[in-house]
This record gives structure tokens, sequence and C-alpha cells, in this order.
């Protein structure tokens, strides 16, 4: 631990604060005003884009229209992806003869994708066709991170939204919109960013290299700026190589690093003041906001911590970008878990127990600090919900948010909500633990082992897709079992959120006064952030405890 | 504000009944009605069965104390149900058939009262019960109405009018009356009131089902935990034993609101009767914590009854002596307060009751048409009345108005008060204001109002003038002058419009509309059976200051059920640290520093947590059916005292009070 390390942290946190309000302005103006602000060919190709799909973009959609496009588009996304991976082997751009994908593998992945996960139960460059590549997955790193930020403005529009209709904004429009104004021009200015530091993007063939000892070297290169760019900006994770972030042509230099760590909480710290604009009170997103940088930067100060402090202040440099130093390995780590992201830059793996029980912790409260693009906001505007259920009993009134009675509808949707995690993480990796098909895949026993389970459900249905490694998860259990968690993951809390908007949409908001409880003072970020961790740490904590604290405890005693 | 009287929460005649209600309550279609305690319902008979099977004594003594954990919860509600039902059986003894005397045709027959049916009409004479809830059509009656009210003094009730409506089980005193019956047998206000009293109708309120639902998912989220932590701790080598397990459960889900939340809903509703005031639906009480706009009749509620005098304004020329010996003399037969209240005022000067010859007076009452009263006392006509009603008077006998004098009534009027007129023939004496007294204390009340973010609207039939200066006086942050109900109708409709929840009080039948259309409606116990029909809520005691009461006890409600979820959700930090390092401790020994408390063994680790839980619910009856103390503060400054004393506190609490059962298990040897 050193003076340098914290001020990475805090000038990081301080960058990100900085950007979430002009992020969270734009995004007000392209997602909510009436005709899009940017005129040109982005306005003509709005207009050609409605009427190819053939909507009216100006009709309102109730929730159960709004969630079934959804649901429709991603199921078609989804089914698509299969077909591509089952049948590869039939389609073009297969130059290598790869195989057709087994169901299980297949269904993985596409699910992964939809879902905005990336988790790889696969290695591409030996199992993918270009045209699988190209064709059956990239799509979706715009388009899952474009339903994100859709849904979440959906959610955020039935909270906010006063005119009693129970109407949600059209999905169509916002999808368009998401990808037109926000994630194509960002990711084109962002590539450029990058090839600017030293990324390459390129079409040409891999690089032939003389090493200074001699030896023939064969460098991979291609399109990296781009995939970059994405799987960062929509919190995909899905790096173009393998070592992901800790390859030096995705992360060419410190300040390539720093910026990759800023776009990823780009847009859902930017999403929370478009919210607090939304309801009319900017003050209501910064008190969401201080409850997330609040976790943020306690959970990642106390992961630099535990691997700086290691052995006496030595430090754990196993798995770590050595090349950016250990605050900036721990920051990653924080920053990519938190964000439902999930590209890496060291190996969680080889975290110090502590220091790996972090981005496990992070990715349990829920990944609604910061979050996913859009999964964040509302994620954390159903804990939102529950806060002020508790906060609204404790000053005697029943209670409302935004002027809006929470009553049993929507605490039978949270109920739903908060239930997903426990049932996706624990079930799953609980079964695995005493079965065969679940041990014989774990290159560790004991504790150790153990965490990489339960991380690979908790990655998987937090949809962040990083991996804590150690464990080959391309059987057919382990691919089917996070398939499920994924989708289960992704919908099963999206539905209920959308559901409790619908709601909320249509009840008459009652006028704030004395006697209601603020939602945009220090008071309610504390509460908040103690709903968020009661929520997420009290019900994992004797799972944790089996695994990094045990670790934890057994090596404190040997050393 | 009036307390209600000090009757222990734990006398014996309540407690008795209660324990034995406890057992009556493990029923197992009783504890499903509440999944939090079903989950330990279950879990204690598991641990007993284990127990009896491999003869555990350590299973034996962790499934004794969930017994006692769901005994506590049951005997909590049980207690909280005691008194209504104690209650119940009072009201009930005066419901008992009754012979009425039904009117057919003008003649009578003798039925009972149960086969009265809506529209049959029925006599009653002296020393009858009323047989059911009705109207009265015809004649006057005093009627003992102690049975439903408390209040031992008779009411006088006619036909006609907003005095008509009598209840079933009060008796007639005197005179005799026609009542047309307005309730079938079962549906009476004293049905009702029995039924509501027992809980008999209680089903969950919107807001604690909302509650409920939180808890049971909680429930369900540390199910799972416990129940997947059983393969994991397998893998990870260890047994976990099903006692333990269940007892680890049963810590970690909310029992302590979980057996509170129907004690603490049935307490609520039991305060409110306590104070005479009958809440017709849960949800009515509930809705008492949100409301933040209260309508208020001027008279009665903010302002004595009455108006009384409280000074004497000679004319030019006339001594406040002289002036008050007029009035005085004018108000000698003046049975109206506020003629009393001229006597009263008029005896600081020294002149006593005099002895009044009636050869020498004429006494000249009060007339819609002369709109004056006075005497005529030795050939003096002394009169006192409204200004212009004297003015006409002394004018016609050639008299005039000094100047100052109406420069003196419009002053008074202006300052909220109303002018008499004293004129002794011809001659004004001089003018008597009569003001309004506002009550003592409902200034700082209304203040208190203020802070909670609740605005008290003044309803009056006063001109605006006098309004505005009674507002003032009384501190009311509004007023409607010259009111009508229409007018109340329509503000109620408008402010819920701006989004605000409106409580009012009524009684006539012309209140009906705008109690029917308050989100919190009381209806005075002396109103008309519509206005009785119209509210959610009925005082008994026919006091509109009580609104004021039912407010707090709606916030006290809610307020108690928020703190103590948050006290029970705080408890589990705790309880992982007692029993999380005792499971594990034999496969990973470095557990043993999580053994923050350093509890003595494993076993007596898990015991206390579990003892503890149990326990806990005992020492939080109290406040459960008290409610927590309630302080008119704002919200943020009530949120931080909350979830300071009950967040943190709940979070602090249980580290003590595990260790100290810890203490005591060690000390007796037991572990």
């Amino acid at each position: 631990m050193d003076a340098n390390g914290w001020f990475q942290i805090w000038s990081f946190a301080a960058i990100v604060l900085a950007f979430a309000f002009p992020v969270g302005l734009w995004l007000h103006r392209v997602m909510e005003e009436h005709d899009a602000p940017v005129g040109g060919a982005l306005r003509r190709a709005e207009v050609l884009g409605y009427r190819l799909i053939g909507v009216d973009p100006s009709r309102e959609m109730s929730f159960r229209e709004y969630t079934g496009s959804v649901l429709t588009f991603s199921a078609v996304g989804l089914i698509f992806t299969f077909v591509v991976l089952r049948f590869q082997s039939h389609l073009p751009f297969n130059p290598q003869g790869f195989g057709d994908l087994s169901w299980h593998l297949a269904l993985n992945t596409a699910v992964s994708f939809t879902t905005n996960t990336n988790w790889q139960s696969y290695a591409g460059e030996s199992t993918l066709s270009y045209f699988s590549q190209a064709v059956g997955l990239v799509f979706h790193n715009f388009t899952s991170a474009a339903v994100g930020l859709a849904v979440a403005m959906a959610v955020a529009r039935g909270l906010t939204r006063v005119d009693r209709a129970g109407t949600l904004g059209n999905f169509w429009r916002d999808l368009l919109r998401a990808h037109l104004y926000v994630f194509l021009p960002l990711s084109f200015v962002y590539a450029l960013v990058l090839v600017t530091g030293g990324t390459p993007q390129t079409w040409s063939a891999y690089v032939h290299a003389r090493t200074l000892e001699g030896a023939d070297q064969l460098l991979a290169v291609g399109p990296v700026a781009s995939q970059v760019a994405i799987k960062m900006l929509g919190t995909n994770g899905g790096g173009f190589f393998n070592a992901n972030a800790a390859h030096p042509f995705e992360d060419p230099s410190p300040w390539i690093n720093l910026v990759q760590m800023v776009s990823i909480f780009l847009i859902p710290a930017g999403l929370v003041h478009t919210y607090g604009r939304m309801s009319r009170n900017v003050k209501n997103g910064y008190a969401i906001l201080g409850s997330m940088f609040g976790l943020f930067l306690v959970l990642t100060g106390a992961c630099y911590a535990a691997e700086a402090g290691w052995l006496g202040g030595l430090g754990n440099w196993e798995g770590k970008e050595s090349r950016f130093g250990m605050a900036a390995s721990s920051l990653f780590a924080g920053v990519t878990t938190s964000a439902s992201c999930g590209a890496v830059n060291g190996m969680h793996d080889s975290f110090t127990p502590l220091g790996g029980l972090i981005p496990a912790v992070n990715i349990l409260l829920g990944e609604v600090v910061f979050g996913g693009v859009g999964a964040g906001l509302y994620g954390v505007l159903v804990m939102v919900v529950l806060s002020v259920f508790l906060a609204g009993l404790m000053v005697g009134r029943t209670p409302e948010l935004l002027g809006k009675k929470i009553e049993v509808r929507e605490m039978t949707l949270a109920a739903v909500y908060i239930l997903v995690f426990p049932i996706f993480v624990l079930i799953p990796a609980g079964s695995a633990s005493v079965a065969d098909w679940g041990v014989s895949s774990l290159n560790n026993a004991g504790p150790h082992g153990w965490t990489e389970l339960l991380y690979a459900f908790t990655s998987a249905t937090g949809n962040n897709g990083s991996a804590f490694a150690g464990l080959n998860a391309n059987t057919p259990w382990y691919d089917t079992l996070l398939a499920i968690s994924m989708f289960f993951g992704r919908f099963a809390m999206m539905v209920p959120a959308l559901a409790i908007a619908g709601n909320l949409a249509a009840k008459r908001a009652v006028a704030p006064g004395p006697g209601t409880f603020p939602t945009d003072g220090a008071l309610f970020t504390g509460l908040l952030a103690s709903v968020i961790v009661i929520v997420g740490a009290l019900t994992f904590f004797p799972v944790l405890a089996l695994g990094p604290i045990a670790e934890h405890v057994s090596l404190a005693t040997r050393y | 504000m009036s307390k209600p009287p000090p009757q222990s929460m734990f006398a014996a005649e309540l407690v008795r009944p209660a324990v034995r209600d406890a057992f009556v309550k493990l029923d197992p279609r009783v504890q499903a009605r509440n999944p939090v305690m079903f989950v330990t319902f279950v879990g204690a008979l598991l641990t007993s069965v284990l127990a009896g099977l491999h003869l555990n004594g350590f299973a034996a003594a962790v499934s004794v104390w969930l017994w006692f954990t769901v005994l506590f919860a049951n005997f909590a509600e049980a207690l909280a149900e005691g008194r209504g039902k104690a209650q119940a059986a009072t009201l009930r003894k005066m419901r008992s058939d009754v012979s009425a005397r039904r009117l057919v045709d003008g003649k009578e027959d003798r039925v009972p009262s149960g086969q009265l049916r809506k529209g049959d009409l029925v006599v009653c004479e002296a020393g009858d019960p009323i047989p059911a809830d009705g109207d009265i059509v015809e004649g006057v009656a005093s009627v003992d109405e102690s049975a439903v009210t408390g209040e031992s003094a008779p009411v006088v009730r006619e036909a006609g009018g907003d005095r008509s409506a009598v209840t079933g089980g009060t008796r007639v005193l005197s005179d005799r009356v026609v009542i047309k019956v307005a309730a079938d047998p079962g549906e009476g206000f004293l049905d009702r009131m029995i039924s509501l009293v027992e809980g008999a109708e209680r089903r969950k309120t919107p807001n604690e089902l909302a509650l409920h639902i939180l808890l049971v998912a909680l429930t369900l989220v540390f199910l799972l935990a416990v129940v997947t932590l059983m393969p994991t701790a397998a893998y990870a080598g260890l047994h976990l034993d099903v006692s333990i397990a269940v007892a680890l459960l049963v810590c970690l889900i909310p029992t302590t609101i979980g057996g509170l939340l129907s004690a603490i809903g049935i307490a609520g509703m039991d305060r409110l009767i306590r104070k005479n005031v009958l809440a017709l639906s849960g949800r009515a009480v509930e809705a008492a914590g949100d409301v933040d706009v209260l309508l208020l009749d001027k008279t009665g509620t903010i302002t004595l009854g009455n108006r009384m005098a409280t000074e004497f304004i000679p004319a030019p020329g006339v001594t406040a002596e002289a002036l008050a010996d007029a009035a005085q003399l004018a108000s000698i037969a003046d049975d109206t307060p506020e003629g009393r209240s001229i006597a009263v005022l008029a005896k600081t000067f020294g002149y006593r009751a005099r002895d009044v010859e009636p050869a020498h007076v004429t006494f000249v009452p009060f007339t819609a048409a002369t709109r004056m009263s006075g005497c005529d006392w030795h050939g003096r006509q002394l009169r006192k009345g409204a200004a212009d009603a004297v003015r006409r008077h002394v004018l016609a006998l050639g008299g005039g108005v000094p100047q100052a004098v109406d420069a003196a009534v419009n002053a008074v009027g202006d300052l909220g008060g109303t002018p008499l007129v004293v004129a002794d023939d011809a001659r004004i004496l001089g003018v008597i204001r009569l003001t309004d007294v506002v009550k003592g204390g409902i200034r700082e009340r209304f203040e208190r109002f203020r802070a909670m973010g609740i605005r008290t609207v003044m309803i009056t039939g006063d001109n605006p003038r006098t309004a505005a200066v009674i507002a003032r006086e009384a501190g009311v942050d509004d007023f409607i002058a010259e009111a009508t109900p229409e007018m109340k109708l329509a503000r109620i409709r408008d402010e819920q419009g701006k989004g605000h929840m409106v409580a009012m009080t009524g009684d006539g039948t012309n209140d009906a509309p705008a109690l029917a259309q308050a989100d919190v409606g009381v209806a005075m116990g002396t109103g008309t059976q519509a206005a009785r029909e119209a509210g959610n809520m009925v005082d008994l005691d026919s006091n509109p200051t009580k609104l004021l009461e039912v407010v707090e006890v709606g916030k006290q409600l809610l307020m108690t059920r928020g703190t103590l979820t948050t006290f029970s959700v705080a408890n589990d930090v705790s309880k992982y640290f007692a029993i999380l390092p005792a499971l594990f401790v034999t496969v990973f020994p470095g557990m043993a520093a999580l053994n923050v408390m350093r509890l003595a063994t494993p076993q007596s680790a898990i015991l206390s947590a579990v003892i503890f839980n149990a326990v806990i619910i005992v020492v939080l009856i109290p406040l459960a059916l008290r409610g927590v103390a309630y302080r008119a503060l704002g919200a943020p400054a009530l949120l931080r005292r909350n979830v300071l004393v009950y967040g943190v506190g709940g979070l602090v609490a249980p580290f003590i009070g595990i260790k100290l059962v810890d203490l005591c298990l060690v000390t007796l040897g037991l572990v």
C-alpha cells in the first residue's frame, strides 16, 4: 500500500464522477426528448430505421407490451446465435474447418452473449469460425447493452412519470436510439482513441516478428480496438484476446488502462444522473451515486489493502498486471466486477483470499454498484424501492417513492427480484459441490476450489462473465446450469423491475412534504448502501465463510 | 393529550388467558397463516423428532427453545387480542335478544329483536332498550348511550335533523319515540363493533401484507442459504447436523418482527379503541399515518363551543360600570352561554346577581325577528343585540348612534370578535366584545403537526375577516370562511388532486359526502346514521380534537413495524458471528478468530443465539403493544433517530445479549 496507489483509486473515482454529469445529460437528451437532438445523417438513419422495422416511435407501450418486445427481441437473437453455432460447419467463412458446437456449448454461448454476460466456456481461436464470431456473436455486444439501456430508461420512466397513463415508452425507439446515438458513435470515437494509444485495428494478417534472442514469433493482430471499445462501453467484457485486458495489445499503456476503466463506468454512472433528471430532482441521482461510490471505494480499497498488504506489506504480485502496478490491478478488478463487465487485467484466482473475496462480493451485491449498462440502474432502483419501504415505515408513513405508494404488488415483485440471486447462485453451486460432475471440473480442492465454483455461478447470475479460472466449465452440466443462471439472472430480474415500473407508472403521486422521507440526501445514501449490503451480503455470508474466509483464516494460521 | 387509563398491559387477567391461547395457537392451521413462524414451527417439530430419535441432549435443548420461540410469538398475539376480547364480551352481553315493540299499520306487536328487518318501525318508551340501529322518526327522548360510548350522561335524540340516530343496545330513559330500523340483525353498529374489537374480521391490512411479503422473501432467502450450506459444508468435509442447521435458520429468519407483526396491528387498533375511536378498517388506521391535511371545524375543535364576553367598551360619556350594570340586567334572564359569560364579566365590576322582583321586570327573550334580548326594568327598556338591530331599535325610539360606537363595533369585528350593542331606552351605552376562545394548547399542537408536515385547514361559517383573526390566533395554516358542506367536499377533492391525503371530522348528514371522500373520515358517534356510514372511523366520544390522536396512532403503528423489522434484520449480523465460527471451527481452526464474543463452546454459542432469539420476542412485547415512542419531528430527524436506536441498536444489542446468555449457561454449568 502506498500513497500512489490510493491516489490512483481516488483520482479514478473523481474522473468517473466528472464524466457522470455530461454523460447523464447526453443520455437524457437522446433517450427522453421527443426529437433526437442530432440532425443530419443520424436523424435520417433513425427515421429510416423506424420505417424498416415498421413501428411508430411515438406509440407508448404498457408494461406488458414493452416486456413482450424485450423478450421477443432477445429470444430471436438467442435462437439465431444458437443455430449459427450449432451448424457452423455448414456455414461459410470457416477456413479452419471447425466443427459444429455441442448443443450445450452452443446454448451456453448464445445465452451468454444475449444476456450481456460474455462468459466464455470455449477458446475462441480453436472453436469458432469467422462467420460464427462476426455474424453470430459480435452484434450482441451492441444489442444486449442497448436492451439494458432501454429497459433502464423504461423503469426510470415508470417511477418518475406522473401522468398515470401506466406506459413506459417505446422499446423499438429506445433500442434504435441507444444504438444510433450512444453505442455506435461512442465506440467509434473510443476505438480511435485506443488506436492512438497503440491498440491494433487491422484486417491484415498476423505479424511475423524476430525477437532479440533471434526466435520467430507470430503476433496476433486484428480489429482489436473496435472490439475493446464496445466490450467496455457495453459492459460486455468479452475480449479480443484470450488474455483479455492483460494482453498488451488490448491494454497497451497505463493511460489506456485508465481510459478503459473509466469507460466501463461511463454509462452506468451517467444513467444514474439521467434518472435524477427524470425524477425532476437531480439530487435523487446524486444520492444513489453516493451509495455506489461509497460501496465501490470501500470494497476496492479493501481489495487493494488485502493485495498490497499481503505478507506484511510485501504484496501479492501473483496474477497482477505488473506493468501498471498493484493498485491498478485491484482497481480494475473492482471496476470490472462491480459494473458487470467481466473484462480482466489480472487473474482473480491468484488474488489473496480476501482480495479475491471482493470481486465475488461485488457481484453478489446484485451488480447494482454501477452495474451493467442499464441493469445497474434498474437493479439499484429495485433496491431503492426496498429502502424507501423500510424508511417510510420508520417515519410513520406508508412507504412511497417519488410520491407513489409502495404496496403489496411492488413488494411482491421486489421479493421475486431479490430471490433470483440466492436461487441461481446457491442451488447450482451447492449441488455442484457434492456431485461428481461438479467436483471433477475443479482444479483446486478445499476452500479455494469452492470459491472457484461459487464464483462461476455468481458471475453467471450477475451477468458479469469474468471467471475466477481454475474451473473447466465446458461440460454438459456446467454449460447448461450456467446458461440457466445467466438467463434467469438477466430476465428474472429485468421483468420484475419492469413490472414494478409499470405499476408505479399508473399510480397517483402524492405531494412531498416535511413528513415525507426525502430520497435526495446523505441519509438516504447511507440507508440505500446498507440495504444493498444486507440484501447481498447477509445471504451469502455462510458460503463465503466456507470459501475465501476459510481460506484466509487457514492461511493466516499457517503464515 | 388525553392518556388512556393506566391499565397494565400485563395484568393477570389478561396474561392468564393469553398463556393458554399461546398453546391453543400451536394448531398448524393457525401457524400456517404466518410463514415466518411456520418455518420456526416446522423447525421445532423437526428438532424434537431428531432429539427423540438420537437421544441427543443438545438437539433437545435447541428444540425446547424453538418451541419457546413459537410460543412467545403466540403469546404476544394472544395478549394483544386479549383486551379486545374482554371488551367484546361486555358488548355481547348488551346485544342479547330483547323483545321489541314493532309497529305494523299503527298496531304494536311484540317480536324478538332478532326478527327486525331494515325499514321496520318500533316503539320505545322510557326504560326500553333500543332493539336495533335506526333513526327516530317521531318524538324526542333522552337516551343512555353509555354502553357504546362509555359516557354516562344521557344524550337527547330527536326526530329529524342531525340528532336522530340511535344505536341498538342503548336504552331510552325518558319519553316515547318511534324508530325506523336501519340495519338487519347482525349488521348493526354494535355487531360491527364487537367483531372489530374482537379481531374476528381482522384481515391483514395492505401495508401489513406488503411487509409480510418482504418477510416471506427474507425467510425464503435464508432457507436457501441454509439448505445449500449443507452440501457446501459436506464438500468442505464437515457434517452439518440438521438440528444445528435448523437453529441457524431460525436465528436468521426475521422471527422477531414475524412473531410480533400481528400483535403490532392488533395493538394499534386497540390503542384507537381505548381512545374510543372505532376504525372500521385497518386500512384507515394506516391511511391516518399518511394524512398531511387536516380539515377541522372551528367550533368545538379549535375554539370552545361558545363565545365569551371579554370586554365592555362604553360609549362616550358612559362609565364602564354603567355599561356593565345595564349589560348584566339585559342578560339576567339570558340562559345562553354568551349571556352567562356577560354576567360573569360584569361581576368583575362588583355587581352581584340581583334579586329580581317579577313585579318590576318583564323579560324580553331573543327572537329571530328582533335579534335582541333584554328586559324592561322599572320602565327602562334594557336591550342588547346585534349592532344593526339595536340601531334600528334606538332610531325608532328617537335616539342616535354615536360615531365612536360605530367605530367600536367595526373594531371588534375586525379583531375576530362579535360586537353586541347595549341600549338603555333610546340611549346607546356601549359595546360588549364577544370573542371566540381558542382552546388551550391547540396552537402548540398545530405547531407539532406542522413539524410533521401536516397542514391544518380551519372550516368556519364566520365571515372571512373574523375567520382570519381566529386562524391567526389558533395558528392554522389556512381557513375556509363562510363554508358550506359543498365547499368542504370541493376542498377535499382539490387537495387530493394535488396529491395530499386528507382527514376530516363530521357529524351531519350533509357532511356524509365529504366524509366518504376524505382519506380518513372520522364520524362523530352522536352523528347521523348517514355520517357514521360514510366515514371510515367513528369517534364514540364525539370529540373532534381526537383527529389529532388518530393521526398519531396511525404513524406510531407504521413506525413500530418499521423499527422492529430493522431491528430484526440487524440482529442477523451478530448471530452469524455466534454460529458460523461454532459450525466451522472443527474443520477450519482459524475460524476461532471470528468468535468475537468469545463464546465458551460451539454448543453454547449456538444455544445462546437461539435463546436470545426467543427471549428478545418477549422483551419486545411491551414495545410492540405500546408502539414506539412517538415524536413530532420531521421525517429526516425521525429516521435518523430510529435508524440509530433500532438499526445500530439492533446491530449491537444481540452481541451483548448473546454473550450474557452464554455467561449464564456457563455459570449454570449447562454447557
